[in-house]
């Protein structure tokens, strides 16, 4: 299943960036797919972004709804909130685990060998903080003279942003490198950060600081495809708590809001069937208790 | 013995159903066009540059 699950993370990385012909036209693509909702964290303005960032068309879309209003043109943000709403209701995490080109990036650095560290489960609310503040309160009050704000996640702290759109488009478009400044340096500290700390422990960006996760996570009691615990085949083992890239301790919290739902626990850790996937509360696959096989007495 | 039948759980449906009207009336008040006249543009204070 994990075989399965990185194939999986691997083409949709190679389909939310599936425009190679930007080396030759050196700038991004502008096709009619971009219409369409990248489910993971992936940056727009990258040069091979086939479709739209939820966050980034989000920011936008907020810091400007006073100028339409103005203008007498309704954008709410309704089509991208009932998209990546949608997603949301259907698989709630279980994007970041499968469909996140950059939840994909930080395991492929996790797989660097060194010193293993965990993640305090407290910073784990610094992301809601993050969601609230720079998706929508920032780019909606904090405006200038002509009533627009700021995309303040993307400009100040994105560092998918940088690793996809920023550097690229500096190698690409070489007359841009004289606009670099203070501001860029930030972003590039922000990603050279969780680079490192992805190196040593497991998915920090997504478990800290990313506001879709935030977002994704709000449906982890609501969510149609997800994990459910059969309490009276757990053995309390705690075998699943030690798979968890997340960090959850399934069998105490099955509902955390942090699950990615990447089936480590289901697969690899339960010996006892107690973790099952379900559909709407219909399990996928009926667990039987895997006993040791006894030869019966000839 | 019979095995208990798993009752369908409502609450995601009507999560669902809730962001299907939301993404409808996107659709329908033409926010996708803004989306895609925004994400053909590369917009460089978004990304730290400029």
């Amino acid at each position: 299943m994990e075989l399965a699950r990185k194939w999986v993370q691997l083409v949709i990385a190679l389909l939310t960036n599936g425009y190679w012909g930007f080396p030759a036209t050196r700038t991004i693509y502008q096709g009619p797919l971009k219409v369409v909702c990248s489910p993971g964290l992936n940056c727009y303005s990258c040069p091979a972004a086939t479709t739209y960032c939820p966050l980034g068309a989000l920011q936008q879309l907020m810091l400007s709804i006073r100028f339409n209003l103005e203008n007498a043109q309704y954008y709410l943000g309704w089509y991208v909130l009932g998209c990546i709403g949608v997603v949301g209701a259907f698989l709630g995490r279980m994007v970041c685990g499968w469909a996140c080109p950059f939840g994909f990036f930080q395991e492929l650095l996790y797989k660097i060998p060194s010193r293993k560290f965990s993640v305090p489960r407290p910073l784990r609310f610094i992301k809601f903080g993050l969601l609230l503040f720079f998706i929508f309160l920032l780019p909606l009050f904090v405006v200038n003279d002509f009533g627009m704000g700021n995309p303040w996640f993307c400009k100040y702290v994105c560092p998918a942003g940088t690793l996809e759109a920023g550097l690229p488009l500096l190698w690409l478009q070489p007359e841009l490198r004289n606009t670099v400044g203070l501001l860029f340096y930030n972003k590039v500290a922000i990603l050279v950060f969780f680079v490192g700390w992805s190196v040593v422990a497991s998915r920090p960006f997504c478990r800290v600081a990313c506001p879709l996760g935030a977002f994704y996570a709000l449906f982890s009691r609501a969510r149609l495809v997800k994990l459910q615990l059969d309490r009276e085949k757990c053995t309390k083992c705690e075998a699943c708590h030690h798979v968890c890239p997340m960090g959850v301790k399934f069998n105490e919290s099955p509902d955390d809001f942090e699950c990615i739902t990447c089936l480590a626990c289901m697969d690899r850790a339960c010996k006892f069937d107690a973790i099952s996937l379900t559909v709407g509360g219909i399990p996928l696959r009926s667990g039987e208790v895997r006993k040791p096989v006894v030869s019966k007495p000839q | 013995m019979l095995r208990k039948k798993k009752p369908l759980r409502k609450l995601p449906f009507i999560v669902l159903t809730f962001f299907l009207v939301l993404f409808l009336a996107g659709v329908i008040s033409g926010e996708p066009s803004r989306v895609l006249e925004q994400s053909w543009q590369i917009c460089l204070s978004c990304i730290g540059i400029g």
